[in-house]
């Protein structure tokens, strides 16, 4: 799996679009594996609010997580027209709960620019850089601050 | 090179099976029923190693083989005899050598403090056999005349690579130095064959010839080993030194024509068909050849382990599919006296029967294991310089690889805590009055669907009051807490806990039993300690049969299907209001036979808000466990019984407390699986209980 957001390099890169917590945000396709509507999950005890439950897909467990939650803003009250992107980074997958996914966006690596630097909180922790598309603006998602084993180091 | 590590990797593999066979025939020998086979047993093994092993160039592991077979090869020719020193020897060069292979495994330098006074005690069997050559140095200077004579003999080798011998990846580099370690060399090379023009040269032709002469060597059976392997694919000559030049072609006195062509005719002329007598003569010497090596070698197959995997998961699959089946055709709410449903019996034996056979693919027996764990702990009480006899009972008892694979580690640490701080020194056992000797005892055994590992010393036992005062001082209890005995031996198991009073270099490296204990629990397993004062300490780790598939009944709390593994559950109970007592404000007993037995509520312990069913309404299953002998767990219902496929959570969630894995229901939903264990010991998730209802404050721990 490529590298992401490796600036050095001019190369082409493509990113999913998604919105959560009513903000774009974007994930490198090579880390999505499948993108899927909402089912509902089995419930993990002693779970931190942002995950969810797991869900069956085609034999594996996978954790759910409510990207949304996770990155601090509001819970999302799941329903039939939310989606679930199956991710996997070093061999875990994960499926992320978000509100809507929008497209495809091909930019030369060079266009990922760094996170601006501000104050820091849950958001801008899990975010590797920022990319301009026209006036709008949508931040890439560093996966693996997303692990749910990080989480547990963390905790 | 991917190729090239592939190809170790099987070296590696056989060099286990091989050091299997070496242990086994050393434990013959020194159990004195051992014959000249077995002998020859242990010396092919060391061969072998040592021959694969100079293939890679591990020199290390090469040099001590070479030293090691040596001694077996004067052993093997009656020239020593088996005494008791011999084989004490004999024993701790198995030891080393497994451990070089281990070393040269993990590309470690070898432990040249361990390594060497070992090679100097074989050494020292060898004594004048291996002095030769440096005599002659002595000898050379005084008596030119006599060299050749005065000399214990001598050969001289000759060998022309063939083609063959290029092509298979031979290198005669390294069969020179093999040579060159027989006796003192001295070689030349013929390079008269060589094309001279550089566009005739062809890289695998063998244009060149070597010629080696080496002396101090009394017969010409270690070159035949060195040239063991590639003699069929070089030409190669071995005369004695005193002998002259005439060359004896190896290949054909490696061949005695098996069945003389003369032999068939005579008998053809007397007996009409030809058929029938071509066919006797012909198994005669094939057997021969295989009876002797026949002893040990059960047919193994090697596969890919990738390979099994993929079969099992497709088998959980198949149990899943089965159970899904089931689930539809009652839901088709089909006459009863339908043939469907004997059918459906039939296909849930198969699945099981295939599920089983499948596992028994994986399943190793602990032997290796055993046998590695016995090396480890004569090397613990060399270095303790206690006296230890180590025991082994039910090495047959077969686990999932996984299992054993996963298992050394802890074994390791356990087997060295034992030896380092459970049996005492030979003066203090004499002192207590038990025997010097002390006794290790490492037993497997199969118990209704688990496997129980058991470490048994005949130590001092546990010293409850230094392990109370130690867990103070460390602050993982309160100096005032009253603990029970058996509370107090789990104090073991504590992260942060060591006992050793000072750091040795055996075990007491910090990290302690909770490490165990941790691998233990990963495996699905658990670990229990028994302690006797003044007779020793009993380790027994329980594991589960097979990681994949277990036997579960299916319950629900609060709403979610779950399931608790069988083994676990005593037995199920709907209590009668009667049998029901309060203990405290929330706490309740349940009286069965006679007996109080607490009943911990199963949506509480996970985080659940509390049923508004009561206590009579709902199902207790009664179970036992480790921490405490028997509980209830309350559950809202029960309803089946079935095989169930483990799915592991921990690669892409991590581990759940009071939870060991999730399985796929017939609906295609996810039920997890309760570790009866983790629920029982209730206070470990208590704290927790606390913080969860409260989504703030998870939150805020989350983000």
């Amino acid at each position: 799996m490529p590298e992401q957001a490796d600036t050095t390099q001019n190369k082409k890169l493509e990113f999913v679009t998604l919105v959560a917590g009513g903000q774009n945000f974007c994930i490198e396709i090579t880390q999505i594996r499948e993108i899927r509507r909402w089912t509902p999950v089995t419930i993990l005890p002693h779970s931190p609010d942002h995950v969810l439950g797991v869900i069956n897909l085609r034999g594996a467990v996978i954790p759910i997580i409510d990207l949304a939650a996770k990155l601090g803003f509001e819970k999302i009250t799941p329903t039939e027209r939310h989606v679930i992107i199956i991710t996997a980074i070093d061999e875990m997958i994960i499926g992320l709960l978000v509100e809507s996914v929008s497209e495809i966006l091909g930019v030369n690596s060079d266009m990922v620019r760094e996170t601006p630097r501000g104050p820091e909180d849950a958001t801008t922790r899990a975010i590797l850089g920022v990319i301009a598309v026209d006036d709008e603006m949508t931040k890439v998602i560093n996966l693996s601050t997303l692990m749910p084993k990080q989480d547990q180091v963390a905790a | 090179m991917a190729q090239e590590s592939s190809i170790l990797d099987t070296f590696f593999e056989e060099c286990e099976d091989l050091i299997v066979a070496l242990t086994e025939g050393l434990e013959e020998m020194r159990d004195g029923n051992a014959d000249d086979e077995t002998v020859n047993a242990v010396f092919r093994a060391v061969h072998s190693i040592k021959g694969a092993a100079g293939a890679f160039a591990l020199d290390e592991l090469v040099g001590f083989a070479h030293k090691f077979e040596t001694v077996l090869d004067e052993l093997r020719s009656h020239k020593l005899t088996a005494d008791d020193g011999l084989l004490r020897t004999l024993q701790r060069a198995g030891d080393i050598l497994a451990d070089l292979v281990d070393d040269a495994r993990d590309q470690r330098p070898a432990n040249r403090d361990v390594v060497d006074p070992v090679l100097a005690e074989l050494q020292g069997f060898l004594g004048p056999e291996e002095e030769a050559p440096a005599e002659e140095f002595v000898f050379e200077a005084l008596s030119l005349g006599f060299d050749d004579d005065d000399d214990e003999g001598g050969y001289i080798v000759s060998f022309t690579p063939g083609a063959e011998f290029y092509a298979t990846g031979n290198d005669p580099a390294l069969i020179i130095s093999a040579l060159k370690e027989l006796g003192k060399a001295s070689v030349t090379v013929d390079t008269t064959g060589l094309p001279t023009e550089f566009a005739d040269f062809q890289w695998d032709k063998g244009y060149l010839t070597w010629t080696v002469e080496i002396t101090g060597l009394m017969t010409d059976l270690p070159i035949h080993e060195v040239f063991q392997f590639v003699d069929d694919i070089c030409a190669l000559s071995i005369t004695p030194l005193d002998a002259g030049p005439p060359a004896i072609d190896l290949p054909d006195i490696a061949e005695p024509d098996p069945t003389s062509p003369a032999r068939p005719e005579p008998i053809a002329a007397v007996a009409p068909p030809p058929e029938a007598i071509e066919a006797t003569p012909a198994p005669a010497p094939k057997k021969e050849e295989t009876e002797r090596p026949a002893k040990k070698a059960a047919s193994t197959l090697r596969v890919d382990p990738e390979r099994v995997d993929r079969l099992i998961n497709a088998v959980g699959e198949l149990i899943i599919n089965q159970s899904v089946i089931s689930q539809r055709l009652q839901e088709a709410a089909l006459p009863n006296s339908s043939e469907i449903f004997a059918d459906l019996d039939d296909y849930k034996l198969l699945a099981r029967e295939i599920q089983e056979g499948v596992m028994a693919i994986r399943a190793q027996p602990v032997k290796p294991l055993f046998q590695r764990m016995m090396r480890i702990a004569r090397e613990a009480s060399d270095a303790t310089g206690k006296d230890v006899e180590v025991v082994t009972e039910g090495e047959a008892t077969e686990v999932d690889k996984t299992v054993v694979e996963r298992l050394a580690d802890p074994l390791t640490h356990m087997i060295r805590n034992a030896i380092d701080h459970g049996i005492e020194t030979p003066e203090k056992r004499v002192a207590a009055g038990k025997s010097r000797q002390g006794k290790l005892r490492l037993s497997a055994s199969q118990r209704a669907g688990s496997i129980v590992i058991e470490i048994a010393d005949d130590g001092a036992g546990l010293n409850r009051l230094r392990i109370r005062d130690i867990a103070i001082e460390k602050g993982l209890i309160a100096s005032d807490a009253v603990l029970t005995d058996q509370e107090i031996d789990h104090l073991l198991f504590a992260p942060g806990f060591s006992t050793a009073a000072e750091v040795t270099n055996l075990s007491g490296r910090g990290v302690g039993m909770d490490v165990v204990k941790t691998a233990i629990t990963a495996l699905g397993g658990r670990i229990a300690i028994s302690t006797v004062p003044g007779e020793g300490t009993t380790f027994s780790i329980t594991l589960p049969l097979t990681l994949a598939v277990m036997d579960g009944m299916i319950i629900t709390v609060g709403g979610q299907t779950m399931v608790v593994p069988i083994s676990s559950i005593l037995e199920t109970v709907r209590p009668s209001p009667g049998d029901l007592s309060k203990l405290g404000l929330k706490s309740e007993l349940l009286r069965i036979r006679g007996e109080y037995v607490p009943i911990i509520d199963l949506a509480e312990q996970l985080g659940q808000p509390p049923s508004d069913k009561t206590m009579a309404e709902r199902v207790l299953l009664l179970i036992q466990t480790e921490a405490i002998a028997q509980c209830a767990i309350a559950v809202d219902d029960i309803f089946d019984q079935r095989q169930v496929v483990v799915k592991s959570m921990h690669n892409n969630y991590g581990d759940i407390e009071g939870v060991s894995g999730a399985t796929i229901l017939g609906d295609g939903k996810i039920a997890l699986i309760i570790d009866p264990d983790a629920i029982a010991s209730g206070p470990a998730v208590a704290p927790q209980l606390t913080q969860l209802p409260e989504g703030d404050l998870s939150h805020a721990r989350a983000s």
